[in-house]
C-alpha cells in the first residue's frame, strides 16, 4: 500500500452498492459483506431491488441496490444514510444520492456517464461535472473501460468483460477498506469452478480494481473498521426468510412431526418456499399449491394427518386464507402461518416493507376466531421465532400467525449457529393408540388443549370440521349454550398461552420519562436509537413486543413505569390501538410511518427528544 | 396395475357394519346419497384396509355431510376445498386411503381450481362426485352442471349458462381415472368404487344423484329402470361396447367420431364394435365415450378411464428417499453448519 493516504478508523460504516439490474450489485454486496464478517465485523445487510426483473437499461426503474452496515460494535440495522455509495451508472446515482450522508465517499463508474445514459437518468447536465457532487468525496474511475483493458489478454468476449466490472469496483472497495483479497479470490474460484475463463476474468478484474485504487491520486483517505467484540462461536450470515425456513425445519425435527409446507409464491415470502423445497433430505414435504387457499387447506389436511402443517405468505395471501384460518381455529389443529408483510392494501408495493397486517392477523376472520399472533424482530431471530411458533402451535393445538416483514425476510445479519438439541423441547399432545377415553374435544384441564389423534392410529377414529361441535364428544351441535361454551374455551385456551411465553423485557430502566414501544421488525432501529439516547443520559427505555396475542403477562406492569409511552409502528397505528383496547388506563403517543421504508435513527431521535422536552 | 402398495390391510375381515357411525343420517328420504353411503359400506370391507386407515374428507353441501355417517377418520372442511385438504392429508400421510365426498357446486364452482389441479397432479385420492345438477343445501339454485334453460330459484327465466360435462372437465384436466354410475345401481357403484380404490392416482366417480326436493328426476331419462338398458352403456374393460335390451346395439368408431349401430344390420357384426380399453393412456376414445349423451347415444357407465401414471404422493416419497440417500445434510444441525460459516 502506498503511504500517500490517511487511514481513518470508523466505529461503523454504511456502504451502499447501486447499479443497473444486470450489474450484479447483489453478488457484489454479498461478497463485500462476507469478507467483512470473516474479518470480525458485526453487520446487517439489505437488498433494495425493483419489482421488475429487468427494467429498461439505465433507467431509474431498473436500479438495484444492496446496503450493508458493518462495525466494531453491535450493529442493529442495515443503516440509514450511507457513508460510501458505489454507483455504477447515472440512474443509480440519481436515485440514491439522497441516501448518502453529506460528505460521503462516492465511487462512480465514470465510463457509463455518456450523454444518452445521463439523459435517461433524468439529468440535464453531467452530474460529474456540474457541481452536483461538490459536497462529496468523489472517486471517479472509468470502470467499464479499465475492466475491458485489464481483460484484454484473456480473450474473453465482450459480454463477459461487461459483466465483470462489478469485480473491478469491488477491488477498489477492498482497497478502500484495507481488506486482503484472499477470501474474495477464493469465493470467485468456488462460484465459477465450472467456467474457468469466467473465473479468471473475475479474479483479474478484482485485482485490477485493487491495483487501480492503490495507484490513483483520487484516493486520499482509506478506512479501517476493527473487529467487533462478538460472543465466541460459529457464525454465518443469514437472511430472515432462510432463518424462518430453518427454524421450521428445526421444530419439525425436535417435535418428531414431519414438516409439510403448503404455499403459493408471493413476494416477499417466496424464499421460504424455495428454501424448504431444497431440503427433501430432511424429510420436508413441500407442496407448491395452485393458490393461497389450497396452500393453507393442504397444510390443514397435513396437520389433521399428523404433520406439522405450515403455510407461508404475504398480506394479500393472508386475506385469501382467512376462511381456512377459521377452519384451523375451530378444528383446533396445529398450523403455522408465516406472513412476510409488505406494503398494502391490495397489491400495494410488493417489494417494500410495512407492518400493516397486524389487525388482519388478530381479527381478520368471521366469527369469534382467536389464534396466537407472534412477530420476529430481526433476520436471525426469525429462526427462533419460527421454531417457537411451531412449538406453540403443536403444544397448544392452535394456528399461530408469525409476522415477519420484507425487511426481515430479505435483510441479513450475523447468526450465531445454535445446536438444535439446545433449543426448548417440543412435546406435541399426541393421543395414545386405542385410548378408550379419547374424545375429539376432551381437554387438558390446565391448558384446555385437546389431543392430536392421527389418522392411521388404531382406536382414535373421529370427525372434526368447520361446523360447531359439542365440547368433549365433538358431535355437530347448534345448541346455544354449547356454542357459548366453545367460544369461551377457544378464547381462554389462547389466553392461557401467556403462562408459557417469556415476560416482556425492558431495555433500560423500568421507570422513567419515556418508554419506546415497538413490535416485530422495527427492533433494530428502535434499539439503536434508544441506546444512543441512553448513552447521552436521557431517561428513556425500550420494550419490543414479539408476542402479541396473548401479550406477555407483565405488559401492564411495564407500561405503568413511565410518564410517557410512545408506540412506534410502520403502519397507521394498529398496535397502539390494540393496546388502547386492552390497557385503556394508559395514554399513548404514537409515531407512525407508512412509506414502505424502515424507521431511520434520525427521525426517531427527533421524535423522542421532542417528547422528552414537552 | 399398481395395487394396494401403500395402505396396510386389515388382519381381520371387516363388514359393512364396521363402518356405520353412531350419527343419525339426516339426508331427505329418497335422496340418492343414501345409495352412495350403502355402496361405500359395501366396498370398504371389500377393499380390506384397516379401519383406521380410511379417511373421509368433504367440503360443503348435502354431499359433504358424508364423513359424519361413516365410522372412519373424517374431516368436514369448507366450501370447495375438500380436494386441497385431502391432497395435504394424503401427501403427509400416504398410508391412508383418502376419500372425498363432494358435489357439483362444491367441486366445480367454488372448488373448481382445486378440482382441476388435484387431477393434474394425480394425487392418490378417490373423489365421489355427487352430481344432482343443483345446489341442494342452499335450497335450489342452479349449479355448474344444471342443463341450459333450466328454471331454478336463481334462474326464474331459465339458465343461460352452458353446463360442464363432468367427464369432459376431468379429462381436460388430464385426469387419469373417471367412472360414472347412476345412484340406483348399488352393485355397479360398488364395483366402480373398488376400481377407484385400486387406481394409483386421482379417481373421480361421478354419481348421477337424484335430489328429490329441488331437482327431482333430472337424470330420469338415463336412469329410469324401464329404459336403462337402452339408455345406458355399461362398460367392461376388454369387451365390446354393446347395449340394449336385446344386446343388439353397439358403438362404432367411424372416422373421428362414435356412432350407434345395430348389430346384424348393414353388415355390422360384433367384431366391428369398439372394444373398451380403460387402461389406454391416450384419452381420445375415453373423451368421446364420456361425452355420449341421450337421446342420440347411450350414456356410458362404469369405468371409462383408468390410465396408469405416476402419482404425486408416490413421486414425493421417491424424491425424499433419493435425497436422503444422496445428501450430506441429514439433520438440521448439518444444515446450520453447511456452506459459509466461520469461527469467532
Amino acid at each position: 500500500m502506498s503511504n500517500k493516504v490517511e487511514v481513518r478508523e470508523l466505529e461503523d460504516v454504511v456502504v451502499k452498492f447501486v447499479g443497473d439490474s444486470g450489474d450484479g450489485m447483489q453478488l457484489t454486496g454479498t461478497l463485500f459483506s462476507d469478507v467483512a464478517a470473516v474479518s470480525g465485523n458485526d453487520l446487517a445487510t439489505f437488498p433494495d431491488f425493483p419489482a421488475e426483473i429487468r427494467a429498461p437499461h439505465n433507467t431509474i426503474a431498473g436500479v438495484s441496490g444492496f446496503q450493508m452496515h458493518m462495525g466494531k460494535r453491535k450493529i442493529y440495522t442495515s443503516g440509514d444514510l450511507c457513508d460510501v455509495l458505489v454507483a455504477m451508472n447515472p440512474a443509480s446515482l440519481k436515485a440514491n444520492l439522497k441516501w448518502a450522508k453529506p460528505g460521503a465517499t462516492l465511487v462512480i463508474d465514470s465510463a457509463t456517464f455518456d450523454e444518452k445514459a445521463i439523459g435517461k437518468a433524468g439529468y440535464t447536465e453531467n452530474p460529474l461535472e456540474d457541481g452536483t457532487l461538490s459536497g462529496y468525496h468523489v472517486i471517479k474511475a472509468p470502470v467499464s473501460e479499465l475492466t475491458k483493458k485489464s481483460l484484454a489478454d484473456l480473450g474473453v468476449d465482450k459480454k463477459t468483460a461487461e459483466r465483470t466490472k462489478n469485480m473491478f469496483v469491488l477491488g477498489i472497495m477492498f482497497y478502500l477498506f484495507g481488506r486482503a483479497l484472499e477470501k474474495p479470490l477464493d469465493f470467485i474460484k468456488v462460484k465459477f469452478r465450472d467456467k474457468p475463463k469466467v473465473m479468471q476474468a473475475n479474479q483479474t478484474a478484482l485485482k485490477a480494481g485493487y491495483n487501480f485504487a492503490d495507484s490513483t491520486e483520487a484516493i486520499k483517505v482509506t478506512f479501517r473498521v476493527d473487529p467487533a467484540p462478538m460472543e465466541k462461536g460459529l457464525y454465518r450470515n443469514i437472511t430472515g426468510n432462510v432463518a424462518t425456513a430453518w427454524g421450521l425445519l428445526a421444530a419439525a425435527e425436535r417435535s418428531g412431526r414431519p414438516l409439510f409446507l403448503g404455499s403459493y409464491p408471493i413476494t416477499p415470502a417466496t424464499e421460504i418456499l424455495m428454501e424448504l423445497s431444497r431440503h427433501k433430505s430432511l424429510g420436508a414435504k413441500v407442496f407448491q399449491a395452485e393458490d393461497e387457499i389450497a396452500g393453507i387447506c393442504s397444510a390443514i389436511g397435513a396437520s389433521f394427518g399428523g404433520s406439522m402443517g405450515v403455510t407461508t405468505t404475504s398480506g394479500p395471501g393472508l386475506s385469501l386464507k382467512s376462511e381456512a384460518l377459521g377452519l384451523a381455529v375451530i378444528t383446533e389443529l396445529p398450523l403455522v402461518i408465516v406472513n412476510v408483510q409488505r406494503a398494502g392494501p391490495s397489491t400495494g408495493m410488493p417489494t417494500k416493507s410495512e407492518q400493516s397486517d397486524l389487525m388482519q392477523a388478530l381479527f381478520g376472520r368471521n366469527g369469534e376466531s382467536p389464534l396466537m399472533v407472534m412477530a420476529a424482530s430481526g433476520p436471525a431471530n426469525c429462526f427462533y421465532y419460527a421454531y417457537m411458533a411451531s412449538k406453540y402451535a403443536m403444544e397448544h393445538m392452535t394456528p399461530v400467525i408469525l409476522l415477519t416483514d420484507g425487511y426481515l425476510g430479505f435483510g441479513s445479519e450475523l447468526f450465531k449457529i445454535p445446536d438444535v438439541n439446545d433449543l426448548p423441547s417440543i412435546k406435541a399432545p399426541m393421543a395414545d393408540p386405542d385410548d378408550p377415553y379419547y374424545k375429539p374435544y376432551r381437554r387438558d384441564e390446565k391448558t384446555l388443549v385437546r389431543r392430536w389423534a392421527v389418522p392411521g392410529v388404531a382406536g382414535l377414529r373421529h370427525r372434526v370440521g368447520g361446523l360447531e361441535k359439542t365440547n368433549i364428544d365433538g358431535n355437530v351441535s347448534t345448541d346455544p349454550l354449547n356454542h357459548q361454551l366453545m367460544v369461551n374455551i377457544r378464547e381462554e385456551k389462547i389466553a392461557r398461552i401467556a403462562d408459557y411465553i417469556p415476560l416482556l423485557d425492558i431495555k433500560g430502566d423500568s421507570e422513567g420519562e419515556l418508554l419506546v414501544v415497538g413490535w416485530g421488525g422495527t427492533e433494530g432501529a428502535l434499539a439503536s436509537t434508544v441506546s444512543r439516547m441512553q448513552d447521552e443520559g436521557h431517561s428513556i427505555s425500550h420494550a419490543q413486543f414479539n408476542f402479541i396475542k396473548p401479550l406477555p403477562k407483565n405488559t401492564r406492569e411495564v407500561l405503568s413505569g413511565f410518564k410517557k409511552i410512545v408506540v412506534c409502528e410502520l403502519n397507521g397505528g394498529q398496535f397502539v390501538n390494540y393496546l388502547r383496547m386492552l390497557y385503556p388506563e394508559f395514554s399513548y403517543h404514537q409515531y407512525n410511518k407508512v412509506q414502505g421504508l424502515p424507521f431511520h435513527v434520525q427521525e426517531l431521535t427527533e421524535t423522542f427528544t421532542k417528547l422528552l422536552e414537552e | 396395475m399398481p395395487m394396494y402398495k401403500k395402505v396396510e390391510k386389515s388382519p381381520v375381515e371387516l363388514t359393512k357394519e364396521d363402518f356405520v357411525s353412531d350419527q343419525m343420517v339426516k339426508w331427505c328420504p329418497g335422496c340418492g346419497a343414501h345409495a352412495i353411503l350403502a355402496a361405500v359400506g359395501n366396498v370398504f370391507p371389500k377393499i380390506g384396509y384397516k379401519k383406521e386407515n380410511f379417511a373421509m374428507v368433504s367440503g360443503i353441501g348435502c354431499s359433504s355431510r358424508f364423513p359424519y355417517y361413516v365410522d372412519t377418520f373424517g374431516f368436514h372442511g369448507i366450501h370447495g376445498r375438500a380436494s386441497a385438504i385431502a391432497s395435504g392429508l394424503k401427501i403427509a400421510n400416504p398410508g391412508l386411503s383418502v376419500w372425498v365426498a363432494t358435489g357439483d357446486g362444491d367441486s366445480m364452482a367454488i372448488g373448481g381450481n382445486h378440482f382441476i389441479h388435484v387431477l393434474r397432479r394425480n394425487i392418490d385420492i378417490n373423489i365421489l362426485l355427487f352430481n344432482n345438477q343443483i345446489y341442494g343445501l342452499t335450497k335450489g339454485q342452479f349449479s355448474p352442471t344444471t342443463p341450459l334453460g333450466t328454471v331454478t330459484k336463481t334462474s326464474p327465466h331459465g339458465t343461460i349458462e352452458h353446463p360442464f360435462t363432468v367427464s369432459g372437465l376431468v379429462m381436460g384436466a388430464q385426469g387419469t381415472f373417471f367412472a360414472r354410475v347412476p345412484d340406483n345401481n348399488i352393485k355397479l357403484m360398488t364395483e366402480v368404487l373398488y376400481e377407484a380404490a385400486k387406481h394409483d392416482g386421482t379417481s373421480v366417480v361421478e354419481i348421477l344423484q337424484n335430489c328429490v326436493i329441488y331437482a327431482d328426476k333430472v337424470h330420469e331419462q338415463v336412469t329410469n329402470r324401464e329404459l336403462r338398458e337402452e339408455r345406458q352403456l355399461i362398460l367392461k374393460h376388454g369387451e365390446p361396447m354393446i347395449f340394449g335390451k336385446n344386446r343388439d346395439k353397439g358403438i362404432l368408431l367411424n372416422g373421428t367420431h362414435l356412432e350407434v349401430v345395430e348389430i346384424g344390420k348393414n353388415g355390422i357384426t360384433e367384431d366391428d364394435i369398439l372394444v373398451h380399453d380403460m387402461y389406454s393412456t391416450n384419452p381420445s376414445i375415453h373423451r368421446m365415450t364420456g361425452w355420449m349423451k341421450a337421446p342420440d347415444f347411450p350414456v356410458a357407465m362404469g369405468v371409462i378411464r383408468a390410465a396408469p401414471a405416476d402419482s404425486y404422493d408416490g413421486l414425493t416419497e421417491r424424491q425424499i428417499e433419493t435425497a436422503k440417500k444422496n445428501s450430506k445434510i441429514l439433520t438440521v444441525n448439518d444444515l446450520l453448519r453447511s456452506g459459509d460459516t466461520w469461527e469467532i
